[in-house]
């Protein structure tokens, strides 16, 4: 059976708040909830499913509680920054499967004021495969620089070249009202700030914000009759990749598995896509990113992202928003590449927005590259 | 003071059920990868079973202790306790002469002249009288 139009985004909601240390996380996605919910014309009774994750094991009741909903279908898969890509799609399938009718998928965190050290604080060391790794220093900039440092050595990638895609991205959220950064900065910016963890430098990093957002995901059908300019899940695609007993490629991402898939049972390729939202946590994870979905080969993706391709204007803008290296990251972004791709879909991006966008693809990474991580891939149309 | 600094204060490794072999061979500074008899598969890091076919049938192998740094960085910054007072330190994936990678620190040297490719030799850290780990120093010539 293929999900393919079977269900729409019709609602979406960013939180524009980066710093919230005055409002709780459920306030966070609760007034989140509350901004998809009148984008798409409907109402919080309307809601028969319910979709989250960063809120613990069993969190996701708590939180029906707390918004005073019984839905007949939850769901707080949690696989890291990706999760609520992969809601997305779960929630497309179990509208076409009849399970729910209205999917409300949350997000809403506050790491920031919390000041929870998700880049630079230390790892677990208890189950496996944890203890064969806290006692070593793992960090998530660190797990991610094992990555970059093996990508220079093998294709001659360097700092300049993934320092670009932070410039790119930055002129992106300069244009962008909401985005946390938005002052341009050069190449030369990223080389000097200084090294979190080789080869990455404090600008080859995404931020860590407050915030959150809201999905309203439905029946193709119902979403015609609604507020908004349905957006179609064409198609999905999941996958996670590990040390895989000692023999990973550490280059390969698990976009690899996830977006090849996505691609064919959505019936396009490549160059059929208008703008792309890549998980930018960091600059080199949209660099393996991209190569591992093929939009380039393996190794060509420090070239790719020179000379404007990625940027507006170019032949595959990313990120348009300002991604997690300039707009906000909360911790896990993947609900803001949904709800950016719907607004450049629907054509709400004012400055920011890519002509004639009809089609895009998202992906998004939870995880850690240099570890084990998670991919989940979507493509979305009009 | 620079004996505070040499004490060992990493996150102890919980020692389990799968991997108490390893641990405990660790802590006689012997460091083993396993070998499933059935189908060859060489694997780390260790546990009950081969992950190629669920095997419960393997060996455990001694290791020669040398390998090469299949990747690394130079950490410069972890506000966890373990690790604060230890940047910079290298972290890397050493590749054993095994064939398989471990996750390790590369210790022993300036972390500015450990390079990709770079000849390593195993050592080891005791954590607690119980719990050593192993780590990789630049071979000797």
């Amino acid at each position: 059976m293929s999900i393919s139009r079977k269900a729409a985004l019709a609602g979406v909601y960013e939180h524009p708040l980066r710093w919230a240390p005055h409002k709780t996380q459920y306030q966070i996605m609760a007034e989140s909830a509350r901004g998809a919910l009148d984008d798409a014309g409907l109402s919080i009774k309307d809601v028969s499913g319910l979709f989250t994750s960063g809120v613990g094991g069993m969190g996701i009741i708590a939180l029906a509680e707390h918004l005073n909903l019984n839905p007949d279908f939850l769901d707080s898969n949690s696989i890291g920054g990706s999760s609520f890509v992969s809601h997305t799609a779960h929630a497309a399938a179990a509208i076409a499967a009849g399970y729910c009718d209205v999917a409300l998928i949350l997000y809403g965190s506050k790491w920031s004021s919390d000041r929870f050290a998700v880049g630079t604080g230390g790892g677990g060391s208890g189950d496996p495969p944890e203890q064969f790794e806290g006692c070593y220093g793992p960090t998530t900039v660190g797990d991610y620089a094992l990555a970059a440092q093996r990508h220079m050595y093998e294709f001659g990638t360097t700092s300049e070249q993934l320092a670009e895609i932070a410039v790119t991205t930055r002129k992106h959220a300069s244009l962008n009202p909401q985005a946390k950064f938005r002052d341009l900065i050069s190449v030369d910016d990223v080389l000097a700030s200084r090294e979190v963890s080789s080869p990455l430098h404090l600008l080859d990093c995404c931020m860590i914000s407050d915030g959150g957002g809201a999905l309203v995901v439905t029946s193709a059908e119902r979403a015609r009759d609604l507020k908004k300019k349905p957006v179609y899940l064409l198609s999905a695609a999941e996958a996670c990749t590990h040390t895989s007993a000692g023999r990973r490629d550490i280059t390969d991402a698990a976009a690899k598995q996830s977006g090849p898939k996505a691609m064919e049972r959505a019936g396009v390729s490549h160059s059929d896509f208008d703008m792309a939202m890549i998980y930018d946590s960091f600059t080199i994870t949209v660099c393996i990113t991209l190569e591992s979905l093929g939009f380039c080969q393996k190794g060509e993706g420090g070239a790719y992202v020179q000379n404007g391709r990625i940027g507006l204007g170019g032949e595959l803008p990313i990120n348009t928003d300002g991604g997690g290296l300039s707009s906000n990251h909360p911790g896990m972004r993947g609900i803001f590449l949904v709800i950016e791709a719907v607004k450049q879909l629907r054509g709400e991006c004012g400055e920011r927005q890519v002509k004639d966008c009809a089609l895009a693809f998202c992906h998004g990474t939870g995880g850690t590259l240099g570890l084990r991580h998670s991919g989940a891939s979507l493509v979305l149309g009009v | 003071m620079a004996d505070e600094k040499k004490k060992s204060n990493r996150p102890v490794p919980r020692v389990d059920e799968e991997s108490r072999p390893f641990w405990e061979a660790c802590a006689r500074h012997e460091l083993y990868v396993q070998k499933c008899r059935t189908c060859g598969t060489v694997f780390y890091y260790p546990r009950a079973f081969c992950p190629e076919d669920l095997s419960p049938d393997f060996e455990w192998l001694r290791c020669s202790g040398r390998g090469s740094v299949y990747t690394f960085t130079i950490t410069r910054q972890n506000q966890s306790a373990g690790f604060r007072n230890k940047v910079p330190y290298v972290m890397a994936y050493v590749e054993l002469e095994e064939g398989v990678r471990m996750l390790t620190n590369i210790v022993d040297c300036d972390p500015e002249s450990v390079t990709i490719g770079m000849p390593v030799e195993v050592t080891f850290e005791d954590v607690t009288p119980e719990v050593s780990v192993p780590l990789f120093k630049p071979a000797a010539a």
